[in-house]
């Protein structure tokens, strides 16, 4: 174990507190800013689909990754934020308000979905989220008079203050700004009692409530908080899409933010921004694969499909804690060499956790 | 609407209800056995359906010997994909669980499509004439899926309550650690509900393929079953079989009623439901006293 010496009151609130993590952060925000100076146009706004991604896998970490709320769903969240963005940009209301007005309406339909499944546990949210994902998407494909139905709707562009931001380099610094300010936001909330008590009904419901939690509105508030940012972050998206339909917001992308998350590590910010890097460059890595396979194999439709789901499944079996896991054994095993231990990371198994009377 | 279009739809629904309790009745026992949700059980019933083509037509056996193989051959891959991959991550958090069987689920799908292709087949069964009575007109495949559920719910019953075997199953599945003690081998035990679950997908799979087609999008009809189990309450299997004709009845009635939303009532009705009874209508866990 680490042993932090503090020598002030100020170093309780910090936010990095391991030695070499603020630099490692500094560094990574600095590549970030001069990144415009290194890449093409084309590049940058990948880049900024990326962020977008980034920012709902944020957005998803809360809920799932501290809260312990498996949402299948979240691609719905993102597409309701895409959509009243669009609307509302499309219909003269400027930029900033658009994206506030999809990140709160977003986020009351998910506090709302919180509420009514706050006592469902376990499979009954997946499967609920599941399903209200599906239901919203046909809901958007019927709401034809305002979201253009299956036809798709085009977005228009970007107008900060009146200014056009058209060129990639001023978009993105706009996502990365809010990149940033949502990481800020989310490291800081979960600090706070209201994101310690998640992390608490995430551990244990019933220590949580024996502890005086409400177990209710923390998860009310999870919903609100990872719904909001699902939607800021399809506001963004759909700049970056430039023609929104219901089936973007499908099933497959529920199970890409799933992905993301899970290969990240599952409760750590860092996990959500690895596995938004994995995801997104992982289509570039099958292709560059393809090279390397048989012809019969390179043609298949479903390959991709095939090796997301591979993926899902080697990390949940092999390594749970995901590449935010493995970087934390790495780290320990390079500390304490030669003492490290496997054991270290062994966490206990617990069977047949409900209690059953029939 | 008429009295015999009445009756004509929730005959139509109950023999779609019992196709979505066939594949409910799966996941519920892998339920019931371990705790984990299978949510790639949809495609289980699809590559069972693939599985039963292949050996039907594809090679040419017939149907009954081909439905024979197929449902065999998806029992050992049921059991085998316990024995390999589902055992490794038994006491993992459940969330991680879901998530590992809808990976699976997505591999499955995409295998399937590699292998035989995305378009629509027709599986030729020897049910394919129609019946009239009173008015009405139903397809024999619809009154046999009805018959079949019956039977297989009645040998299921039989199997569980009667054989030794079932006992140890039951018996494993209510205290493994007891179980265990017992000499009871829970390991072998709870693959074999994988089997028999992956067995009961394959028939279903079978009998609604006249009525589905037969294509990698058949695998959405094992997430309609799944409402259907969770309007019912998923851990008991007559709850699970009750609320999916629940479902299968209301859908072509409200498909009927509002068109703009056709094909997701199924949906909506178990949001309906769980909003007003989390646990569904009939539960069976309880939460834990301290």
């Amino acid at each position: 174990m680490r042993v932090l010496f503090k020598t002030s009151y100020d170093q309780d609130i910090d936010l990095l507190v391991l030695p070499g993590e603020r630099m490692r952060v500094g560094a990574l925000i600095a590549l970030a800013i001069l990144a415009p100076l290194l890449l093409s146009s084309y590049y940058l706004s990948e880049l900024a689909i990326f962020f977008s991604f980034a920012l709902a896998g944020i957005g998803l970490m809360v809920l799932t990754g501290f809260s312990g709320q498996v949402s299948f769903g979240h691609a719905a969240f993102v597409g309701i934020g895409a959509y009243v963005h669009a609307v509302l940009v499309a219909r003269g209301v400027p930029f900033p308000l658009a994206l506030a007005a999809a990140g709160l309406l977003a986020g009351g339909v998910g506090a709302a979905l919180g509420r009514a499944v706050s006592a469902m546990h376990g499979f009954y949210l997946a499967i609920a989220t599941l399903a209200f994902s599906i239901v919203m998407e046909t809901v958007i494909g019927a709401m034809e008079p305002v979201t253009g139905g299956h036809m798709g709707m085009p977005v228009p562009g970007i107008a900060l203050f009146g200014v056009a931001l058209e060129e990639a380099w001023q978009q993105h610094y706009l996502y990365l700004a809010v990149l940033l300010f949502f990481v800020w936001g989310v490291a800081n909330l979960m600090r706070a009692p209201t994101g310690r008590a998640m992390i608490a009904v995430r551990d244990s419901e019933t220590s949580a409530r024996s502890l005086g939690i409400d177990v209710r509105s923390a998860k009310m508030t999870a919903f609100f908080v990872s719904a909001l940012i699902a939607g800021v972050a399809g506001g963004l998206l759909a700049h970056q899409l430039q023609y929104l339909s219901p089936e973007t917001f499908g099933v497959g992308m529920s199970l890409k933010l799933m992905l993301m998350i899970v290969v990240g590590g599952l409760g750590s910010i860092s996990g959500a921004i690895f596995g938004a890097v994995f995801v997104s460059f992982l289509p570039n890595a099958i292709d560059a694969l393809r090279a390397l396979m048989p012809d019969g194999l390179v043609s298949q439709a479903g390959l991709e499909s095939f090796i997301f789901g591979a993926f899902i499944a080697a990390f949940i079996i092999f390594e749970p804690d995901g590449l935010h896991g493995r970087w934390r054994k790495l780290r320990l095993f390079l500390e304490t060499y030669p003492y490290y231990k496997r054991a270290t990371f062994i966490r206990q198994k617990r069977y047949l956790k409900t209690g059953r009377f029939r | 609407m008429e009295m015999s279009d009445v009756a004509q739809l929730s005959l139509i629904g109950v023999s779609q209800g019992c196709g979505y309790a066939l594949v409910a009745l799966g996941f519920v026992f892998i339920y019931r056995a371990t705790e984990i949700v299978n949510f790639a059980h949809g495609e289980l019933m699809m590559l069972g359906a693939f599985t039963v083509l292949t050996f039907a037509e594809l090679l040419g056996l017939g149907f009954w010997l081909g439905a024979a193989l197929g449902i065999l051959s998806l029992g050992v891959f049921g059991y085998l994909l316990d024995a390999v991959v589902m055992r490794r991550v038994i006491g993992e958090s459940q969330a991680s669980v879901f998530i590992l069987t809808v990976a699976l689920g997505l591999m499955l799908k995409a295998l399937a499509g590699m292998i035989w292709g995305y378009g629509a087949r027709s599986l030729p069964s020897p049910f394919q004439t129609d019946v009239h009575f009173g008015g009405i007109v139903i397809g024999l495949d619809r009154i046999a899926v009805i018959l079949a559920t019956v039977l297989i719910c009645g040998l299921l019953w039989l199997f569980f309550s009667r054989t030794r075997l079932g006992l140890a199953i039951q018996a494993a599945s209510q205290n493994q650690l007891a179980a265990y003690y017992s000499r009871i081998p829970v390991k072998r035990l709870v693959s074999l509900v994988w089997a028999i679950a992956a067995m009961v997908a394959a028939v279903a799979g079978l009998m609604m393929a006249p009525v589905t087609q037969v294509d990698t999008e058949m695998s959405l009809f094992g997430i309609k079953a799944f409402a259907g189990a969770v309007v019912g309450g998923f851990g008991s299997i007559p709850g699970a079989l009750m609320g999916c004709l629940i479902i299968g009845v209301a859908e072509p009635f409200l498909d009927y009623a509002f068109p703009p939303l056709k094909g997701v009532y199924a949906y909506i009705l178990m949001l309906a439901v769980l909003f007003v009874r989390p646990e569904g209508l009939i539960p069976q866990t309880y939460q834990k006293k301290v």
